[in-house]
């Protein structure tokens, strides 16, 4: 009796952890399939190669490179804030900060990430724009710099926290053996730890960046919602209003479209690769960590 | 001082300048919301709703939508969640299969929120047939979501539980179940609440998801039951940064943050009171 009551338990249990796979499975299934429905109409090469995004006005286009350029372009900017802010907050937790200082700026940094993305969007919006024309007086209302400033500063804690595991998993040792030879602080964390803990920080870059191009709302309400087929390089191009794959999903999203229509089944095939995306970014990132990991004993 | 001392200050103060930049700059953009909104935050804009006349607009049915929305995603994902992390950590051998489960739980916490939007619309609207935007569907959407952290979070706390405690159990006859149910459950519950506290403040604040499966824009009564369409929080802030005029950027949108994130701050206070009180009880 008390051993049916246990197996049965364990099976309750084991379900509700498989269930995960399920969530896997049932986002792969989702996706292909719509995604599939919606390469019967439009030919993959038109939407991986097309220029114009047009979804919902007519003549309608589904080239999705203006989209992939606007997320290109945020998640460069986001990129260029949070790698060396999240890299030196990093080098400051682990080897300059006490555990007290270390005990109150980790929690604090963990915020950054914790403010719902709706509310960084406001900000961009409403605060930063403004702040930047008084710099670049021909910003637009919407554009790819304060989304970029946002996104970069909401990322910061995923680079610093895994940047930091990497940085004091490096031994104490090979830190001495730095100092023993005559080496400063400051040459002893760039030549000997930093190398050392490199593959954990790229792993950390990689997720931060991973963030970036997944985020939606930030980008949504400060990039605006103008698919174009922006130039990087160009610096008057970051003062613009672009659109990103997350916000064209989102500008379907809120338009009336019917659950048979083109438009809706795009919305699937953005996902798709948006979901592909940051899967492989994943991988990339496991599999720097686990390849060039220093094992020190 | 040689020029290397120096260097070497002032790379420690450069270090220690990008550690704050960030917080220091929310900081800055908090304090000015919280600013903006003192004028618009009142019982007036707590208990009304929506209206394109800023002066008698309010967020009241989007503020019960999203406590009802984040009690439905509480019930639905703790046992789940924490049922999955007990599997995990208690019965499953470290075989293939856990360690697949393992792989796949963390690569579902780098799945972007808005993919599980989709997740939603296919599975719940498409497929089930619910009706798109109501409460019962956000949650279920938020609960795929948060699930991931939810298990990641209880894992942790039930590994922090010490292996003697279990053997003392045993040892005196208790099956596992017991042993979970009554040793290391009870152990484990602070850290589990938090973690769960953490993600439900995580949920609240989503809107893209939300956006997916269909959430109204705007909605003028609270939702009477979990079939009612609703309206989240951050919708109805989104909603006004769209909008053109003043009073609504400056006015009604910072008062909407404020409101979101002190709901979201009384979720974290609640976690840290509640963590504070096992703790106290498990060591006396």
């Amino acid at each position: 009796m008390k051993d049916t009551k246990e197996t049965f338990i364990r099976a309750i249990l084991f379900f509700a952890a498989f269930l995960t796979v399920g969530i896997t499975f049932g986002i792969i299934l989702t996706l292909v399939e719509d995604t599939l429905r919606f390469f019967s109409e439009i030919y993959p090469l038109e939407f991986f190669f097309g220029k114009t995004w047009s979804p919902t006005i007519k003549p309608y286009s589904f080239g999705v490179l203006p989209l992939v350029a606007g997320t290109l372009m945020v998640t460069l900017g986001a990129a260029m804030i949070a790698i060396p802010s999240g890299l030196l907050a990093a080098i400051y937790l682990s080897e300059y900060a006490d555990e007290r200082v270390r005990s109150i700026l980790k929690p604090l940094l963990e915020i950054l990430a914790g403010i719902p993305t709706v509310v960084y969007g406001f900000f961009a919006f409403v605060y930063i724009t403004p702040f930047l024309r008084r710099f670049f007086p021909e910003i637009s209302a919407y554009n790819a710099l304060s989304a970029s400033i946002v996104v970069g500063i909401m990322i910061i804690p995923i680079v610093a926290s895994i940047s930091e595991d990497a940085l004091r998993a490096v031994p104490r040792s090979l830190r001495e053996a730095g100092y023993a030879l005559g080496a400063r602080k400051v040459r002893v964390i760039w030549s000997i730890v930093v190398p050392s803990a490199l593959s954990g920080i790229i792993a950390s870059f990689t997720l931060g960046i991973s963030r970036a191009v997944g985020e939606t709302m930030a980008v949504t309400i400060a990039a605006g919602r103008t698919p174009r087929l922006v130039n990087i390089l160009n610096p008057e191009d970051w003062l613009k209003s672009i659109e990103t794959m997350t916000a064209a999903m989102v500008e379907i999203g809120l338009s009336d479209v019917s659950g048979e229509s083109i438009a809706y089944e795009s919305l699937f095939a953005i996902g798709f690769t948006l979901f592909l995306i940051t899967i492989a970014l994943n991988a990339v990132s496991h599999v720097i960590k686990m390849r060039f990991r220093e094992v020190y004993k | 001082m040689k020029f290397e001392d120096l260097n070497d200050k002032l790379f420690a103060i450069l270090a220690l300048f990008a550690t704050i930049f960030g917080v220091f700059v929310l900081a800055v953009l908090i304090s000015y919301t919280f600013y903006e909104a003192l004028f618009w935050l009142d019982w007036q804009f707590l208990t009304s709703p929506p209206s394109r006349f800023p002066e008698r607009a309010g967020i009241y049915p989007s503020l019960v939508g999203s406590i009802m929305a984040i009690a439905l995603v509480g019930i639905f994902a703790v046992p789940l969640g924490v049922g999955a992390a007990i599997y995990l950590e208690e019965y499953s051998k470290k075989n293939c299969i856990a360690r697949f489960i393992e792989i796949n739980i963390s690569n579902l916490a780098a799945v972007p929120s808005i993919v599980y939007g989709l997740l939603g619309l296919g599975l719940f609207v498409s497929t089930l047939h619910l009706k798109p935007g109501i409460v019962l569907v956000g949650s279920l959407t938020l609960t795929l979501l948060v699930l991931p952290i939810i298990i990641v979070a209880s894992q942790e706390a039930l590994r922090a539980v010490p292996k003697s405690l279990r053997e003392n159990s045993f040892a005196l006859g208790a099956t596992k179940w017991q042993t979970i149910r009554s040793v290391v459950l009870p152990s484990a519950l602070p850290g589990i609440t938090t973690g769960v506290i953490l993600a439900l403040s995580r949920a609240i604040g989503e809107t893209a998801p939300l956006i997916m499966i269909g959430a109204a824009t705007t909605i003028f009564t609270p939702p009477k039951s979990i079939f009612s369409t609703y309206s989240p929080m951050p919708m109805q802030i989104f909603m006004w940064t769209d909008m053109p005029k003043e009073e609504f950027l400056h006015g009604l949108a910072p008062a909407g943050v404020i409101t979101l994130l002190a709901v979201m701050l009384s979720m974290n206070a609640l976690a840290v009171y509640l963590r504070n009180r096992y703790e106290r009880k498990l060591k006396g």
